[in-house]
C-alpha cells in the first residue's frame, strides 16, 4: 500500500527526469517525502528507492547523513536556533533559555500539543549579520530578543 | 582603497530580483558579449588576465582552475557552490537574496567558457527561500532565452538546475558536493583525480563559488585587465566581507582588496560595540586562526593575512570584544566541526570528539592542567593527517587561541566554572 500521494510521486518523477542520472534526485525526493509526511519513514524511503531504481538501504544511507531530514515525528512548526560563534557573541544563549522556558521542553523536544519542535544547532545558519538568529519553518528570523521571539511564536497560532 | 561597489552596486534596488529590472540595469549584457563576440577560449583568457582567485576559501585562480579541464573530453559540468556554511559567512546568501540574476548570468558565462551543457547550483538546505528565488529566476531567464537551447541565437545550449542540499557543512568541499549531487552521502573523495579530470558522473567538472561567478559579467564586460587593476597585484578585485560579532553595524561590505582591516572595522562596521576594546578577531570564518588587535593594520590581502598566520578564507570577519571568553568561542567552533565531521576518516571523526569533550570540560572549569596538556597532542594527530581540510581546520582556531591566550585557557583549569563569565557578571552587577 503506497504511503506517498500521487502528487508526491509525480514530484519525485519530475525530479528524477531533471538529472542525467536518476540517483541525483535522492535529496529532492526525500524533501518531497518529508513535505508530505512531516518526516522520513521506512515506507516512504522504500517508495523513493523504487521510483529511482535504488535499493531502500541506498536511500536510507543518504537520508541518515543529512541533518535536516527527520527520522521521527516532529511538530507542525520547526524552530532552529543558531548557537555558533557569531550568534553566541550577541546573545544566543538568552534566546535558547527563553525558548526552553516558553515552550516547556528541552532542545530537540516538541510541545505537548504537537505544535512546535525546537532545537539549537551549532551549524551556522548564515545569518550572522542579523545575530542572534533562528529559522522558523525554513524562514530566517533575525536580530532576536525574547520579546521578538514571543511575537514570532504568537504569530504561529495555537500557542 | 575603501568600500567599492561592483557586485553590490545595485543592492537594494526595488525588484532587482526580477528580470526586467536586472536587464534595465545592464543585466545579461556580459553573457550577450561572451556568446556573440568571444570564443570560449577567449572568455577563459579574459578570466585568467583578471587574476581573480576563488572566493570560496581556498583562493585558487579561477581561470587556471578552468584550464585544467582535459581537452576534448565531454560532457563537462559546472557546479556552483552555494553551500555556504562557514561559521560567520553569509555573503553568498546576500548575493542570492539581492541580485540572483547576476549569479545566474555569471554561471552561464562560466558554463559557456568551459562548454558545459548543464550547470548545477548546489545550495545549502537551510537557504530554502533562496533556493525558491533562484528557481524562479532560472525559469525567468529561461523564458527570455538566456537558459536552454540555442542561447541568444547562438549554437550554445545550457540548462541550469538548482539543487537543494539537506544540512551538511562538508558538502561545501568540492568533491563532497559532487558526491551529494550524485545522490550519495556527502563525503569527500581522494584527490587526485581532481574534479577537473574526473568529477560529477566521472566527467570533467568545475566547482566555483557564488561570489566568484557573480564577478564574471563584470570581467567580461569591462575586461580582465580592468579587473586586475583593482585591488592588489595578487589579490585582484573586490571581496564581500561578512562582518559579525561585537560591532556596531554587522553586515556585508564589499571592499577593494588591499584596504586595511582597520578601515573595514572602524568605518564600515562602526567599530567595536559598547565602547569596548577589541580582544581578537577571525578574518576568514570559523576555520581560520585567531588574529589580535595588532593585526588590524594588515591589508585585506590573501597573502598578507596568510603571512600573519591566518587566512581571508571565505571572507567572514568575526570580531570579539574584551569580555569574550576565548575558551567558549573555541568550544563552539570545535563543537561545530564535531557535528559536521562526515565520519570518513578516523583522525577527524575521533579527533573532533576528543577536542569537543576536552573543551566542554575546560569551559566548565573541570579540566586539570595535565589534561589540558593533551589538547596540542590531539590537534597534532589531526592537523595535516585528515582526509580533507575539515579535520585540519577543526584544529586551527583552537590551537591559535591556545597559543595566543594560554593564560586564559590555564585559568579555566579546575576553576569550577568559566572565570571570564564570572568576571563579566561582576562587571555587570557592579
Amino acid at each position: 500500500m503506497p504511503v506517498l500521494t500521487a502528487a508526491t510521486r509525480a514530484e519525485i518523477e519530475r525530479q528524477r527526469d531533471r538529472y542525467p542520472q536518476p540517483r541525483s534526485a535522492v535529496l529532492p525526493s526525500l524533501w518531497a517525502v518529508q513535505r508530505q509526511l512531516g518526516q522520513l519513514t521506512p515506507a516512504g524511503m522504500e517508495e523513493v528507492a523504487q521510483l529511482l531504481g535504488l535499493t531502500p538501504s541506498e536511500v536510507e544511507a543518504v537520508a541518515s547523513f543529512y541533518s535536516m531530514y527527520f527520522d521521527h515525528p516532529v511538530g507542525r512548526h520547526h524552530v532552529l536556533v543558531c548557537v555558533n560563534v557569531s550568534c553566541a557573541l550577541r546573545g544566543a544563549e538568552e534566546i535558547v533559555n527563553h525558548l526552553e522556558s516558553r515552550l516547556g521542553c528541552p532542545s530537540g523536544g516538541t510541545t505537548p500539543d504537537g505544535e512546535v519542535t525546537w532545537e539549537h544547532t551549532v551549524e551556522c545558519l548564515g545569518a550572522c549579520g542579523g545575530a542572534p538568529a533562528m529559522q522558523v519553518d525554513h524562514h530566517f528570523q533575525e536580530n532576536l530578543t525574547p520579546e521578538r521571539v514571543d511575537a514570532i511564536l504568537d504569530g504561529l497560532g495555537g500557542r | 582603497m575603501a568600500e567599492h561597489k561592483l557586485l553590490t552596486e545595485h543592492f537594494g534596488t526595488e525588484s532587482l530580483q526580477t528580470l526586467p529590472v536586472y536587464e534595465r540595469l545592464g543585466g545579461y549584457q556580459g553573457l550577450r558579449k561572451a556568446l556573440q563576440q568571444m570564443t570560449p577560449d577567449e572568455v577563459v583568457a579574459e578570466v585568467k588576465t583578471s587574476g581573480i582567485r576563488g572566493r570560496g576559501g581556498a583562493g585558487f585562480p579561477t581561470g587556471i582552475k578552468w584550464s585544467f579541464l582535459p581537452k576534448d573530453v565531454h560532457p563537462r559540468y559546472l557546479c556552483v557552490n552555494a553551500d555556504e556554511s562557514e561559521p560567520g559567512c553569509f555573503k553568498d546568501r546576500a548575493l542570492i537574496d539581492q541580485d540572483p540574476h547576476q549569479l545566474i548570468e555569471g554561471t552561464l558565462i562560466a558554463a559557456y567558457a568551459i562548454q558545459a551543457p548543464i550547470a548545477f547550483i548546489y545550495i545549502r538546505g537551510e537557504y530554502h527561500d533562496q533556493r525558491l528565488l533562484l528557481e524562479r529566476c532560472v525559469e525567468e531567464a529561461r523564458s527570455a532565452g538566456y537558459v536552454g537551447c540555442g542561447i541568444l541565437g547562438s549554437d550554445y545550449s545550457c540548462d541550469v538546475i538548482v539543487h537543494g542540499g539537506a544540512g551538511a557543512y562538508i558538502c561545501g568541499e568540492e568533491t563532497a558536493l559532487i558526491d551529494s549531487l550524485e545522490g550519495l552521502r556527502g563525503q569527500p573523495r581522494l584527490k587526485p583525480p581532481f574534479p577537473a579530470v574526473k568529477g560529477l558522473y566521472g566527467k570533467p567538472t568545475v566547482v566555483n563559488n557564488v561570489e566568484t561567478l557573480s564577478n564574471l559579467p563584470h570581467i567580461v564586460l569591462r575586461g580582465g585587465a580592468w579587473f586586475a587593476s583593482l585591488g592588489t597585484e595578487r589579490s585582484t578585485g573586490t571581496r564581500l566581507f561578512c562582518c559579525s560579532g561585537h560591532i556596531n553595524r554587522p553586515g556585508t561590505y564589499e571592499m577593494l582588496l588591499g584596504t586595511p582591516i582597520r578601515e573595514l572595522l572602524e568605518e564600515e562596521c562602526g567599530g567595536v560595540w559598547k565602547g569596548r576594546a577589541l580582544k581578537a578577531f577571525q578574518p576568514g570564518g570559523g576555520s581560520m586562526q585567531v588574529l589580535l588587535p595588532e593585526h588590524l593594520d594588515l591589508p585585506l590581502d590573501m597573502d598578507a593575512v596568510a603571512k600573519a598566520g591566518s587566512a581571508l578564507g571565505a571572507g567572514a570577519m568575526v570580531f570579539m570584544d574584551e569580555t569574550t571568553c576565548m575558551v567558549d568561542v573555541s568550544m563552539r567552533l570545535v563543537d561545530f566541526y564535531q557535528h559536521e565531521s562526515c565520519g570518513k576518516c578516523a583522525p577527524c571523526r575521533e579527533g573532533t570528539y576528543f577536542e569537543s569533550d576536552l573543551m566542554h570540560r575546560l569551559e566548565a572549569g573541570a579540566l586539570t592542567r595535565a589534561e589540558l596538556g593533551t589538547l596540542a597532542d590531539i590537534c597534532d594527530n589531526m592537523n595535516g593527517k585528515c582526509f580533507c581540510p575539515l579535520g585540519d581546520t577543526a584544529t586551527w582556531f583552537v590551537m591559535s587561541a591556545y597559543d595566543a591566550f594560554r593564560e586564559e585557557f590555564e585559568e579555566h583549569c579546575g576553576a569550577g566554572g568559566c572565570p571570564i563569565k564570572a568576571r563579566n557578571a561582576s562587571l555587570v552587577t557592579a
